[in-house]
C-alpha cells in the first residue's frame, strides 16, 4: 500500500518556505551555492536554486555532486552502484554551500557529500536543506532546512516522486513486501 | 550491474552490456582526474600490482595513476629488475605474489596467454595489460571510450585499423570489441601482415589504404613493430609509402573523422607528424581516457565476493 503523505502543492511550498529560511539565515544570497547530490537531490536543488535566484534577482551559482567515490560500503559490494558525474565549474572557496538532497535517512550520503566537497575546496560552511527528514540516523547529522519531518519505520520505503522524472510531484510511503 | 568474471582477460570474453558498463563508468571516473585534487578515496586499502614483464610507458603509468588516484596502494615489478633475473619462473611469481594478498594484478608478458594462466590458478582478480599478439583490452576499452565521447555513440561508426593486424594485440581487442558495439570494421595492411581468416571476426579486408581510409569516421594507425619482425621487414621507406597516413589519405576519410593512434607513435613511418598533431588527431585524448577507463575497471573488479 502506498500512501501520499506530500502533494505537489505542499511540495512547492515546502521549497518557497525552504528558500525564504536559506535566505534569512545567510542574510541573504552573498557567496550563496546550492549543490543537489545526485540522484534524488539534483531537481530539487534546482528548483530551489531557480527559487532563490527569482527572489534575489540573480543567479546562484549550481552543482551535482555524486557521492558514490566517498561511500563507505562501495567495496564490500557486488553489484557496484554506477557513479554518476559531478558537476561543480566553479570553486567553493570560501562559499556557503547549501547540499540538498529529497530523504534524509542513515546520513551517510551526507558524511559522503561533506568529504566529497572538502576534496574540491575550503567552503565558508556547509548547510543541508531536505525535502523529507525520516528519522533513524546513524551519524551525527541534522538538516538545516527541512520539508517535512516525517517519523518512519525501518520496513517502509520513503520516495519523493518529482514531475522532471515521473510527470507528477508527491512524496510517498511504500510499505515493503 | 557487475562483471561476470572476476578477471579482465579480453574483449572477446566480454558482452556489449559489460562494455557498456564500463564505458559509463569510466565516463563518470573521468572527472575526477579533472580536478585540483585528483585523488577520491573509493579503494582505500585495496593493494594493485603491476607485474610488467615488457617494456611499458603509458599502460604502466595509466593502470599506477589510475589506482593512485582511488587512494589504493599500487606497486610497480619490472622484470629486469625483479626475481625473474635469478630464474624464477612464471607460475612462482605469480603465486608469490599472491601470499602477500594483493587485491587485483596487472600482467603484461609477452607470451600470449599468460594473464589467463595465472588468472585459473589465483584467488585475487587479474586484469590483462597485453598479452603476446593476442590481447590488450584496456587500449580496446580507452579506444571505445575516445570514440564515445567525440562521437556520442559507437553504433553504425566505420572503422578502419591500418598496420601490422597479425601481430597487433591493440587491433585483435579492438576488432571483438568495437564489432560487439555495432561498428563497421576494416583492416588494412601488406598482405603479410593480414591475419588468415581474419574476415571470421566480422571485419572486411583490403591492402589498399585509401580504400581503407575512403568514407570512414575513424581511422585507428597501429605502430610498426620493429621488435617482432627483424630481418623480414622490406623497408620503413616502402611501407610509409604505401601505408603512411598523411593529409591526401585522411582527405579521403568522412569530414571531423578521429585520427587514433595507441602509441608509441613512430613519425614518418605510419603517421605523418602534422597529422598526428592534426585537429583530427586524438591521440593524447586516448592517454588521457586511459586513466578513466583503468579507474573504472578497478572500481568494478574491487572487493565483494570472489
Amino acid at each position: 500500500m502506498n500512501k501520499v503523505v506530500m502533494d505537489g502543492e505542499e511540495i512547492e511550498r515546502s521549497i518557497t518556505r525552504i528558500a525564504y529560511e536559506i535566505l534569512e539565515k545567510n542574510r541573504g544570497a552573498d557567496a550563496l551555492i546550492v549543490i543537489g547530490i545526485r540522484t534524488g537531490g539534483v531537481f530539487l536543488a534546482s528548483r530551489l536554486r531557480d527559487k532563490i535566484s527569482a527572489i534575489e534577482k540573480r543567479e546562484i551559482p549550481f552543482g551535482i555532486l555524486d557521492v558514490t567515490f566517498y561511500r563507505d560500503d562501495v567495496t564490500k559490494m557486488d553489484n557496484k552502484p554506477k557513479p554518476g558525474r559531478t558537476d561543480i565549474p566553479f570553486s567553493i572557496d570560501g562559499k556557503k554551500v547549501v547540499l540538498v538532497d529529497d530523504v534524509l535517512f542513515t546520513g551517510r550520503t551526507i558524511r559522503a557529500a561533506m568529504d566529497a566537497l572538502i576534496d574540491f575546496g575550503r567552503p565558508k560552511l556547509i548547510q543541508l536543506a531536505v525535502l523529507v527528514d525520516r528519522g533513524h540516523r546513524e551519524l551525527p547529522i541534522w538538516p538545516d532546512y527541512t520539508g517535512l519531518d516525517l517519523p518512519s519505520s525501518l520496513w517502509e520505503n520513503v520516495k519523493v516522486q518529482l514531475f522532471e522524472r515521473t510527470g507528477k510531484d508527491q512524496v510517498v510511503i511504500e510499505e515493503e513486501g | 550491474m557487475k562483471l561476470h568474471s572476476k578477471d579482465i582477460l579480453g574483449m572477446k570474453e566480454l558482452t556489449p552490456g559489460e562494455i557498456l558498463l564500463i564505458l559509463d563508468t569510466a565516463d563518470s571516473f573521468a572527472e575526477v582526474s579533472t580536478r585540483d585534487i585528483k585523488k577520491v578515496p573509493t579503494l582505500r586499502g585495496k593493494t594493485i600490482i603491476n607485474l610488467f614483464y615488457e617494456a611499458s610507458t603509458r599502460t604502466r603509468t595509466s593502470f599506477e595513476l589510475a589506482a593512485k588516484r582511488l587512494s589504493a596502494d599500487a606497486i610497480n615489478i619490472s622484470t629486469s629488475t625483479s626475481s625473474v633475473v635469478k630464474g624464477e619462473t612464471l607460475i612462482d611469481t605469480a603465486r608469490t605474489l599472491e601470499a602477500m594478498n594483493p587485491d587485483i594484478v596487472v600482467i603484461r608478458h609477452s607470451a600470449s596467454g599468460a594473464p589467463h594462466l595465472i588468472a585459473r590458478m589465483v584467488r585475487h582478480s587479474v586484469i590483462n595489460g597485453g598479452d603476446g599478439f593476442h590481447e590488450h583490452p584496456t587500449q580496446a576499452l580507452l579506444d571505445m571510450l575516445t570514440i564515445r565521447r567525440r562521437k556520442g555513440s559507437l553504433k553504425g561508426l566505420e572503422v578502419a585499423i591500418i598496420g601490422d593486424i597479425a601481430h597487433s594485440r591493440v587491433a585483435h581487442s579492438n576488432i571483438h570489441g568495437l564489432t560487439r558495439m555495432g561498428c563497421r570494421v576494416t583492416v588494412c595492411g601488406p598482405a603479410p601482415m593480414i591475419p588468415r581468416d581474419v574476415e571470421k571476426l566480422g571485419v572486411s579486408v583490403t591492402c589498399n589504404m585509401e580504400e581503407a581510409v575512403r568514407n570512414r569516421d575513424v581511422v585507428m594507425m597501429l605502430r610498426i613493430q620493429f621488435e617482432r619482425h627483424r630481418a623480414s621487414f622490406p623497408s620503413i621507406r616502402e611501407y610509409a609509402k604505401f601505408y603512411c597516413l598523411n593529409e591526401e589519405r585522411l582527405a579521403l576519410a568522412n569530414p571531423g573523422a578521429l585520427v587514433m593512434h595507441p602509441g608509441p607513435i613512430n613519425r614518418g613511418t605510419e603517421i605523418a607528424p602534422d597529422i598526428a598533431d592534426g585537429m583530427q588527431s586524438v591521440i593524447l585524448e586516448q592517454v588521457t581516457n586511459g586513466i578513466a577507463v583503468r579507474m573504472a575497471l578497478l572500481y568494478l573488479l574491487s572487493g565483494g565476493s570472489p
